[in-house]
């Protein structure tokens, strides 16, 4: 089966500030494909110019088969968008700029109901208030709905998740998953490095540049070094003594633990736990444990970075 | 023995007229901790920050912030706090110096102060050669440890710090989690406002807002265990969703 979105070489500079430099990878149909990263690292401008906003320096991309330059008309019609920032007529109702898109792209909210039914039905209710005046998880609900209007191949979310609370994105990934059922392609962009998990396959992305790009768990086997999480009372004494010990190669805050990785293989948390047991820690306690893709995009941005 | 309580909440209430967004909480926060202030969006805690700040007065309830009092004491209570939010920090259309010293002015330092203070933080985070660029100029992870720095800068009994590390690559924001530990041991009690639970995971304390409530309040690994789940974003949505 042909691949969903191929790309081959794309670069893109914003004044002689490079946004994107010779990505390449592939979207299989029927994945979702997480584009994970920090602010500024070039997921809006991949996303730009996958969905025809954009023209890219250089380099080639095919969208559902069509070319994002010569086809890009072909591609506004198969693709559906949901934009980082809320981009629907603030003065028009829900019902109204359902109404706007559907007949956009030649449809009628009647005729694909059932797609959007799970959410919409959520904001139906409202039908009549104007979308400015929507709180920002419905805003949200209506967003998608809009995008998935006229039934498109694939759908592209630029950061949903961001500044929305953790109910609401779990609501939404519940429903990128129901669209996958669906047979629709889902490209989805995002900062929290824990929704990576959520994806069948990821790119992670940093300074314009493709870390990986591979499933997480792929990502997680092909880090090789030894994790040792160690906990005590004083988290910013123990980092600081941590990095002291010569069989550490670094030692970094990590939620309620600090997370260290070993220079030699032979090493291991039991040696940490004896070299600090005169350091006064309360509660010191070390094991091993495997790593998460925060993890490994750490060790992945200083290998790149040299 | 230093068991010194910054932020002390009785029976705190907000109301808006017939809407309550703050119903009667109570909780306590200690000199030098990291507290975190979670909650659903319109669970209440702008609202309460608001009152710790200063900048609004509580319907009834006892509350005070370093000892003084948010009902007779609130212009006081301006000068003991340091704020810093994702959203608003610093002006992009003033370079580095001058933020600095708009906020150490605004923050009630004398000018000797500011420069003496200036000084260090600039070479602290290693932004010499940049002091006179714009801050739109600097790179977001720069602007936020900028940020952080300058809400201490008068050296704060406590700093309100709403969703700092969203967006921040790992490395950066794990630079920043040093720098919140590091002002935490040297006293300043940190009150971190967020709704990314990978922030909460960096917390001593949590608590929880759900309806103008506090839900559950604790260590985020004590919370984990007696709820039955493996991580804080399933603590959250099964408190919002329990309501």
């Amino acid at each position: 089966m042909k691949n969903a979105i191929e790309i081959y070489d794309i670069n893109k500079s914003y004044r002689n500030k490079p946004a994107l430099k010779n990505i390449n990878l592939h979207v299989e149909p029927g994945e979702i494909f997480g584009l994970i990263g920090p602010d500024g690292a070039g997921k809006t401008t991949l996303i730009r110019i996958l969905t025809t906003l954009l023209l890219a320096d250089s380099g080639t991309a095919t969208v559902n088969g069509c070319d994002i330059v010569k086809d890009y008309k072909h591609i506004r019609t198969s693709v559906g968008y949901m934009p980082g920032r809320f981009s629907l007529y603030q003065d028009l109702t829900v019902e109204e700029n359902m109404n706007l898109f559907a007949k956009i792209f030649g449809t009628t909210i009647a005729e694909n109901y059932s797609l959007v039914a799970d959410i919409y039905s959520q904001i139906e209710p409202f039908k009549n208030r104007q979308a400015g005046q929507l709180s920002g998880g419905m805003k949200q609900k209506l967003a998608l709905s809009c995008a998935l209007i006229h039934k498109p191949d694939i759908l592209f979310l630029d950061e949903p998740t961001t500044g929305v609370d953790p109910v609401s994105r779990k609501e939404l990934w519940d429903m990128l998953k129901k669209l996958k059922k669906e047979g629709i392609t889902v490209f989805v962009s995002t900062a929290y490095m824990d929704e990576a998990t959520l994806c069948d396959r990821v790119a992670l992305i940093q300074d314009g540049v493709l870390l990986s790009v591979d499933s997480v768990d792929g990502i997680i086997n092909s880090f090789r070094k030894k994790l040792i999480s160690v906990k005590s009372d004083d988290i910013y004494r123990l980092i600081g003594d941590l990095r002291k010990l010569d069989f550490v190669e670094k030692a970094y805050p990590f939620g309620d633990c600090v997370h260290t990785i070993l220079l030699d293989s032979e090493a291991d948390e039991n040696m940490i736990l004896d070299a600090l047991k005169n350091h006064n820690h309360i509660n010191l306690s070390a094991k091993q444990v495997i790593p998460t893709i925060e993890d490994c995009f750490i060790d992945l941005m200083e290998n790149h970075n040299g | 023995m230093d068991e010194k309580w910054i932020v002390e909440v009785e029976g705190m209430t907000k109301k808006f007229g017939d809407f309550t967004a703050v119903d009667s909480i109570s909780f306590r926060v200690k000199k030098g901790e990291i507290f975190g202030f979670l909650g659903a969006n319109g669970a209440g805690k702008t609202t309460a920050i608001k009152i710790l700040c200063g900048l609004s007065r509580p319907t009834s309830g006892k509350v005070t912030v370093d000892g003084l009092n948010v009902y007779t004491q609130a212009e006081k209570i301006k000068e003991k706090i340091g704020y810093m939010s994702q959203k608003f920090s610093l002006y992009d259309d003033l370079n580095i110096e001058e933020n600095i010293r708009l906020f150490g002015g605004i923050y009630g330092l004398s000018n000797k102060e500011i420069k003496e203070k200036s000084e260090i933080l600039i070479n602290k985070l290693g932004l010499q050669d940049v002091r006179k660029e714009l801050l739109k100029s600097l790179p977001l992870g720069w602007k936020q440890k900028l940020a952080f720095s300058v809400a201490i800068i008068h050296d704060p009994s406590i700093v309100f710090l709403d969703e700092p590390t969203g967006g921040v690559d790992p490395i950066t924001r794990r630079q920043f989690w040093e720098m919140i530990y590091e002002a935490s041991s040297k006293g300043v009690t940190i009150f971190v406002t967020t709704h990314y639970m990978d922030e909460a995971e960096y917390c001593s304390r949590i608590s929880m807002m759900v309806d103008g409530r506090i839900a559950a309040m604790g260590k985020p690994s004590e919370l984990k265990k007696e709820l039955g789940v493996r991580n804080m974003d399933e603590f959250f949505v099964k408190l919002a969703r329990s309501k």
